[in-house]
């Protein structure tokens, strides 16, 4: 949805994976950002009835960018600094506590 | 960093930054906690990083600022809690953080929130839709992430911030489709009214006829709008669009709104700082005095969170919220304060005699306030304008009741995205006013903390 | 002004069904209800419909509340039916549970003698011991210190916000008026007709009933009732929507119908102050986690407080004015459990226009207050 431009004073490339796939980032980027350079059509389904939402806002005011970072799931991905190896999930419907 | 401070701010926008700078001046033991893993807030977003590759030139004069008053901000001894949001404060005060998913407390005599501004919903046909984002959105993934929109790409808005990304978009090597104008017609006539207090600024009106221009030289096609809707299965796919000429589809894959900023008053609401109805900027905002001192003792509130007035205007409002705090804890005596405020309140007083004007150009068109009734006023919950009136039909003609009986602001965002759709079409389904309906309670935590960090605070006590 | 046949002073819980059920019966009702920043109990309910471990020593109470118990189905199922708001009535029976052996022995210790007291069968309340419990909650893991829990068949919850929703939509499809927004002030009687006076105007009516809550006071002492009542602060944690985690609810800890568990409720001393406290909303996360340890990871995204109206005893206190018939007060703190007896078997009595002899324990005389002339 969104892509990135070449930024050669960026303290180096943060590689993460999202929803499988690896995607290049930079320290300082998002989770949030880091789903939409990937091109997620959505990072999560609706509790209430499943509807596929993205990020809005990026400033951690709407709360559509809840995903599962790292395996822990509503992590608000816009508030979520990127780290090398982190795992970006989408988040499906209300959340699951058990394992 | 323990042990009790003078002052503690929360926000690392331009109000935090000045007011930390100007405590730290008077020897105030100062803190600022910011949700941002740097400073600048959203406005002067990633300026640290901005100026190594020229990025700053072309994001405009104006966000230069941001660099100057970061390096005062690291140079002034406060000490600093980046990456950490506050979810709790308790009179005190105590103020409750939350990084990387454990809590701390600190403690503070005095409490400033300057939590900034946040983009006013826009509540159109399709506002949920994957693809459809917020103009500050976009700007922020431009200066924190160097990201652009994928095409083709549309601005639906009206004020200055739209103007100025499209500029900043294009400027970066982007396209824009189109840039449909919502400012209703007419806006020109009742802010004319205010012209006097306009020309006093001239710098503003001349920075957004440049911005159109800088537009057009581009070739982005503009048209005047009544309505917007973002059309799509699953996902934007068109916007669709009326103007007097009839209605238009296009192609889009990312659609960016924006209808001015309103305050970002959820923390104060939340610690019962009692708000006042701004209805030249359609919002709520804190109930304070001159210095910026709350309904609550001990609480202050600076910048854009206490009502619009733009970046440099916050600065203003925050040293002299640090000033106000100084004085209230006995480390200045009022004349002293008084002399060192007088300059400050001159050049506010520029800032501010502006706003008038442009709250009045860019009042946003009733359907944005008022929306039709399918249109979801709720997007965590997926509640419509339409349940709300049924609400109220059934006698539910407060904005706490109408939650109850629609779970409108029940979601994660707390009412951040809905209570102020929900306030207006209440009073416009009782023939009331906002102010008279009033906001829905804001209550704690004010960012979501897991049940298990809570726990900690009582399981330590007990251990 | 405006004329019905019985005027309800409350829009909560309590009012809400008695008018429901008045309106059900045929009269005509006019619901007159406060400010939305009333202090609200109905608005901060926890949602249980429940009868362990209430009535110990007042078998009156218990017999009231397990008569309400039995109506519920039938209750909700009408309410859905009448209105389309469906209030998620769940019968699914419903736990208290144990941390520790002390808990356990005097929960034990209570269930049996309320069981005895109500002549109830064991199938129905019984104490349940770790293993029986761990086997009811299946792939939920129980927190170490849990010893078991009391359990009861008849216990079940209800989402009170769509409760109170219905009724109300349950009063004007009966042909009734709900004015909000209309807090009543003075109250007149002419002998024959009650006038309220509000700031919307003035309501008339031949019967009366206050269900105000703890806002009750100063009304009911202008029909010459004096009942003692006084407000109980309770905090509630919600959580995020979550997966089905709760095979059933407990005192404390329930999964509502969207997913989202509560987890209450304190009982404090605050006056008339529905603040919210670290000190209290702590404690009852760590009792939680305790419980059920997967919830440690859950988000809470909300914590209130509400005001629970509580008589000396903790009972329902309903009264008829000694001083001008055919107004009576009607209280008490579990409005939610009791909605299905108050749209019933109290509305019907009203209906008659009188309290029979049942509801005798239940008038206020019996904390010795001296009644105002």
């Amino acid at each position: 949805m969104f892509r990135k431009l070449p930024d050669p004073t960026s303290g180096g490339t943060v590689t993460v994976t999202v929803a499988g796939r690896a995607v290049a980032m930079a320290a300082g980027d998002t989770a949030a950002a880091a789903v939409l350079a990937a091109g997620l059509s959505h990072c999560r389904t609706t509790p209430a009835s499943g509807a596929p939402r993205a990020p809005y806002c990026m400033m951690g005011v709407c709360f559509e960018c809840l995903m599962v970072i790292d395996g822990v799931p509503s992590r608000q991905g816009c508030q979520t600094p990127v780290r090398e190896g982190m795992r970006i999930d989408p988040q499906h419907g209300g959340r699951e506590l058990l394992p | 960093m323990s042990g009790r401070y003078d002052l503690i701010i929360v926000g690392g926008g331009p109000a935090g930054l000045a007011a930390a700078v100007q405590a730290a001046d008077l020897g105030l033991r100062t803190l600022l906690i910011d949700e941002q893993p740097e400073p600048g807030g959203q406005v002067y977003r990633a300026v640290e990083r901005a100026g190594r590759d020229g990025l700053a030139a072309r994001l405009g004069p104006d966000y230069g600022r941001g660099a100057v008053l970061a390096a005062a901000f690291r140079a002034c001894g406060a000490d600093y809690e980046p990456g950490a949001q506050v979810w709790q404060a308790e009179p005190g005060w105590t103020v409750h953080l939350t990084r990387d998913g454990r809590s701390r407390a600190v403690q503070g005599a005095q409490l400033l929130l300057a939590s900034g501004a946040q983009e006013r919903p826009v509540p159109i046909p399709g506002w949920t839709l994957p693809g459809v984002m917020t103009v500050g959105a976009a700007q922020l993934l431009l200066k924190a992430s160097r990201m652009l929109p994928e095409e083709p790409v549309w601005i639906a808005g009206s004020g200055p911030l739209p103007l100025l990304y499209a500029s900043q978009l294009v400027a970066m090597g982007g396209r824009l489709a189109g840039y449909l104008d919502t400012t209703p017609r007419g806006r020109w006539r009742a802010a004319l009214r205010h012209l006097p207090g306009a020309l006093a600024n001239a710098a503003y009106l001349r920075k957004g006829l440049a911005l159109r221009w800088a537009l057009l030289r581009a070739g982005v096609p503009v048209w005047r709008v009544e309505a917007v809707e973002a059309c799509g299965a699953g996902r934007l796919e068109s916007v669709r669009f009326r103007t007097r000429r009839g209605v238009r589809e296009a192609p889009a894959r990312v659609l960016l709104l924006h209808e001015g900023v309103v305050p970002n008053a959820h923390a104060g609401m939340a610690l019962g700082c009692a708000q006042v109805w701004d209805e030249a900027q359609q919002a709520f905002r804190p109930q304070l005095d001159a210095w910026g001192a709350g309904s609550v003792t001990g609480l202050w509130v600076a910048g854009d969170g206490a009502g619009i007035a733009g970046a440099r205007a916050a600065e203003i409002g925050g040293r002299l919220a640090a000033l106000g705090a100084a004085h209230a804890l006995g480390r200045i005596d009022a004349a002293a304060r008084d002399a060192l405020a007088a300059p400050l309140w001159r050049e506010r007083g520029r800032h501010v005699r502006v706003r008038p004007f442009l709250d009045a150009l860019f009042r946003p068109r009733r359907s944005v306030l008022v929306p039709p009734d399918d249109v979801i006023a709720c997007r965590c919950e997926e509640v419509t304008v339409g349940r709300i009136r049924e609400a109220v039909a059934l006698g539910a003609v407060g904005p706490n009741q109408v939650k109850a009986y629609t779970r409108c602001g029940m979601g994660p965002c707390q009412g951040r995205q809905c209570a102020a759709t929900l306030v207006q079409v209440i009073a416009d389904a009782t023939g009331g006013t906002p102010a008279a309906v009033g906001y829905p309670r804001i209550r704690p935590p004010l960012k979501p903390i897991t049940l298990g960090e809570l726990a900690t605070l009582a399981e330590e006590e007990a251990a | 002004m405006a004329s019905a046949d019985v005027l309800v002073l409350g829009g909560g819980t309590v009012g809400a069904a008695i008018g429901y059920g008045l309106a059900r019966l045929g009269a005509s009702v006019a619901l007159l209800d406060g400010a939305d920043t009333d202090a609200r109990a109905a608005r901060a309910n926890f949602g249980l419909v429940w009868s362990q471990g209430k009535g110990l020593g007042a078998p009156c109470y218990q017999r009231w509340t397990l008569d309400s118990l039995e109506r519920w189905p039938a209750f909700a199922a009408e309410l859905a039916e009448r209105t389309g708001i469906d209030p998620h009535y769940r019968r699914c029976g419903g736990l208290t549970f144990c941390l520790g052996e002390a808990e356990l022995e005097a929960r034990r210790a209570q269930l049996d003698r309320l069981r005895v007291q109500g002549g109830l069968p064991e199938a129905d309340t019984r104490l349940l011991d770790r293993t029986e419990l761990q086997a009811l909650f299946g792939r939920v893991p129980l927190g170490e210190r849990v010893t078991g829990a009391g359990f009861c068949a008849l216990d079940g919850h209800v989402d009170p916000l769509r409760l109170l929703k219905a009724l109300h939509a349950g009063i004007l499809r009966n042909g009734g008026a709900v004015h909000a927004a209309t807090p009543a002030e003075r109250i007149a009687f002419d002998g024959r007709r009650f006038a309220v006076l509000t700031p919307r105007g003035r309501f008339e009516a031949p019967r009366l009933v206050i269900a105000a809550g703890n806002g009750a006071g100063p009304l009911a002492r202008q029909v010459g009732l004096e009942v003692p009542i006084r407000p109980e602060r309770g905090q509630i944690l919600v959580t995020e929507r979550l997966r089905p985690l709760l095979p059933m609810p407990a005192s404390g800890l329930r999964q509502s119908e969207e997913g989202t568990v509560l987890i209450g409720a304190s009982k404090e001393d605050a006056g008339m102050d529905a603040g919210t406290t670290l000190a209290h909303a702590a404690p009852m996360a760590a009792r939680a986690v305790a419980i059920v340890p997967a919830l440690r990871e859950a988000r809470l995204v909300r914590n209130w407080a509400g005001l629970r109206v509580l008589t000396p005893d903790g009972l329902p206190v309903y009264a008829e004015s000694p001083r001008w018939p055919g107004a009576m007060l009607a209280t008490c703190h579990s409005g939610v459990t009791l909605a299905a007896a108050h749209a019933h078997d109290l509305a019907e009595a009203l209906a008659a226009g009188r309290l029979p002899d049942r509801f005798a324990p239940f008038h206020h005389r019996r904390f010795h207050v001296p009644q105002a002339a």
